[in-house]
């Protein structure tokens, strides 16, 4: 098997208020190979984000703290590097395309200069060697180059994002971090915009980490799977593992949250209740006060890990090495 | 073509449409101009020691003529001559000491807004000792311990005008700083010399340039306030307060010895405050 480009063991993030700690990740586990594309999927909240920032060392600090846990990226780790040195590997070993393109573009600079830059700062060459390349990566996501001399406000969320997607890409890194790509988009630059990424993605052989709360991107465009709750993996497999062998009641209820295309008159059953909260998270395991399985010991004792193969698991009290590999405990409408 | 229509267009040409709509501005910024203009040529049409200093008994406290366009003084000069080259005192201690506060000012408080913490709150603490002290009394207490000359007064204006840039740029920094594209311009792995000249600099300036325009004005007045008290530069250097004050005397009879003087003050406040309120119209971007 090849060398992860990413690893992160055990990550406990905190970010510490005055008015309390709230528990961000709690033992966070996630290893992506060269090439895949693993998807981290939960609701608001769940500390998706706050793990992308952390591969950066991004977090916000303070009040963000990183408690325990180790990140390598490339073999190298992210916590006992200094700041000179996460500067040489940020948008170069790993680049992050943010959430909203409305906002993550400098208004007052152009949008060539704004992707020059990252060949400036990594490449170390002339500008105007700097713009040229920026023209090329510019036609690659479909915005003609004539267009580089203007301001993000002449452009619409749709060619925003491409021009994020572009400045991401400049650096050709080894590990996309991609948080919510889509979700400021409509449906039809949404589909766009991934069918564009999915097709970069191949061709420059780029791992990825895929940020979001909609599983039909996932479908599209992910190998691997990650369902995150409270700060916590609570299953992983790979796309079949997740979307026909369900095994974690927090994931089959994401599953039946989205709208079935196939009956359109059925009702849509969301997950009762609301994400804890990240100060004051249950004892045990955390989903158990909305789980319509609950049992007695689920407010007691941390879930173990249990493995139905070699790379899908879940978190739950529902599941032993023996029953895990069956299914059956969970029964779909 | 599309491309084409839309190039170069960029935001500050934008603003600067804006503010050509704006008619007062206009006013301003043509009266603004005008001064300097007239600022600056004087030397080539007054001679400094014949005309400007140069005083002429025989021809003193003349109204209003064709010989003399704005009357003379008691000391024989003529009004108009020594209003262009007060435009000269004026204009340059104004600029120059607000270029100052600004350069100082702006990198205190961009420094502080930026970074935060104990250093924000050490600088910002050494500002508010400054703004506790009026502006006209501490060029008063510069003017008495170092002698009133004009490079004292644009020292002690620039001083006291450094905690107001500081805390207009320190306010619009932090604005700034927790936007995305900050966040955005860390994870390509900017340096933060680069982060603050290239990203947060460029958008936190648009409040800075009306405050600019408007503290030029307000010093201008504290210039004229100093001088007409004799602090502020030395006679017989022209300035327009020191000319306001000495025409005080004759006021009765001859007016126009403080009439011009206070006019041109007047004209040039006003002509600031219109570009200032202009700008500030220009740079809202809930007016687009």
């Amino acid at each position: 098997m090849d060398k992860p480009i990413l690893e992160i063991k055990n990550l406990v993030v905190e970010y510490r208020t005055e008015d309390g700690v709230v528990q961000a990740l709690n033992g966070l586990d996630l290893t992506i190979s060269p090439g895949e594309t693993h998807g981290l999927v939960g609701e608001t909240g769940a500390g998706k984000t706050t793990t992308g920032l952390g591969i950066l060392k991004l977090i916000p600090d303070p009040p963000g703290v990183v408690v325990d846990g180790e990140i390598y990226l490339d073999g190298k780790n992210v916590q006992e590097s200094n700041e000179k040195e996460m500067e040489g590997m940020r948008g170069y070993d790993v680049s992050m395309i943010f959430q909203d393109p409305m906002t993550s573009l400098n208004p007052v600079m152009t949008v060539e200069k704004q992707i020059a830059e990252v060949y400036e700062l990594h490449e170390n060459i002339k500008e105007a060697e700097a713009l040229k390349k920026s023209h090329e990566i510019l036609e690659l996501v479909g915005i003609p180059a004539a267009r580089g001399s203007e301001y993000p406000h002449q452009f619409s969320g749709g060619m925003k994002q491409r021009v994020v997607i572009a400045i991401a890409l400049a650096g050709n890194p080894k590990l996309l971090i991609a948080d919510e790509p889509t979700t400021a988009l409509d449906v039809t630059i949404q589909a766009q915009v991934l069918d564009m990424m999915k097709h970069l993605k191949e061709e420059y052989n780029t791992a990825m980490l895929m940020i979001t709360h909609d599983l039909g991107i996932v479908a599209e465009i992910c190998d691997k799977v990650s369902v995150i709750y409270a700060g916590r993996i609570v299953e992983q497999g790979n796309l079949v593992d997740i979307f026909d062998n369900t095994r974690h009641p927090y994931t089959e209820g994401l599953f039946n949250s989205l709208p079935n295309l196939a009956d359109r008159t059925q009702k849509l059953k969301p997950i009762k209740g609301l994400m804890p909260d990240p100060s004051d998270l249950p004892t045990g395991c955390p989903f158990h006060p909305r789980c319509d399985y609950a049992m007695d010991i689920c407010s007691k004792e941390k879930p173990p890990r249990v493995f139905r193969t070699e790379e899908h698991y879940t978190e739950c009290h529902l599941y032993n090495e023996a029953n895990i590999k069956e299914g059956g405990v969970i029964k779909r409408d | 073509m599309e491309a084409k229509k839309h190039k170069k267009k960029g935001p500050i040409v934008e603003v600067l449409q804006r503010l050509g709509r704006n008619k007062t501005a206009m006013v301003g910024l043509a009266i603004v101009i005008m001064l300097i203009v007239a600022a600056v040529t004087s030397p080539f049409f007054y001679d400094y020691d014949e005309v400007i200093i140069k005083q002429n008994i025989p021809e003193r406290l003349q109204h209003p003529s064709k010989t003399y366009i704005f009357g003379t003084d008691d000391l024989g000069r003529q009004i108009f001559p020594r209003i262009i080259y007060g435009a000269r005192v004026s204009l340059s201690v104004g600029f120059s000491a607000v270029a100052i506060a600004f350069i100082v000012g702006g990198f205190l408080g961009a420094v502080g807004g930026y970074y935060g913490g104990v250093i924000d709150n050490v600088i910002m603490r050494f500002m508010d000792i400054f703004l506790a002290i009026p502006g006209t009394l501490f060029a008063i207490t510069i003017a008495a311990a170092l002698g009133s000359n004009i490079r004292n007064l644009i020292i002690a204006l620039a001083i006291s005008s450094v905690p107001g840039f500081a805390r207009i740029i320190r306010s619009s920094v932090i604005t700034v700083r927790d936007v995305e594209y900050i966040e955005a311009a860390r994870a390509i792995g900017a340096k933060d010399s680069r982060i603050v000249l290239n990203h947060v600099i460029p958008n936190a300036l648009a409040p800075v340039i009306v405050h600019t325009t408007l503290n030029v004005a307000s010093i201008i007045l504290t210039i004229a306030g100093l001088s007409f008290l004799g602090l502020g530069v030395a006679p017989p250097t022209p300035e327009w307060g020191a000319m306001l004050s000495a025409g005080r005397t004759y006021i009765v009879g001859h007016s126009y010895m403080t009439a011009f003087p206070g006019f041109a003050i007047m004209i040039t406040i006003l002509a600031l405050n219109l570009l200032g309120d202009g700008l500030r119209d220009a740079l809202d971007p809930r007016l687009k």
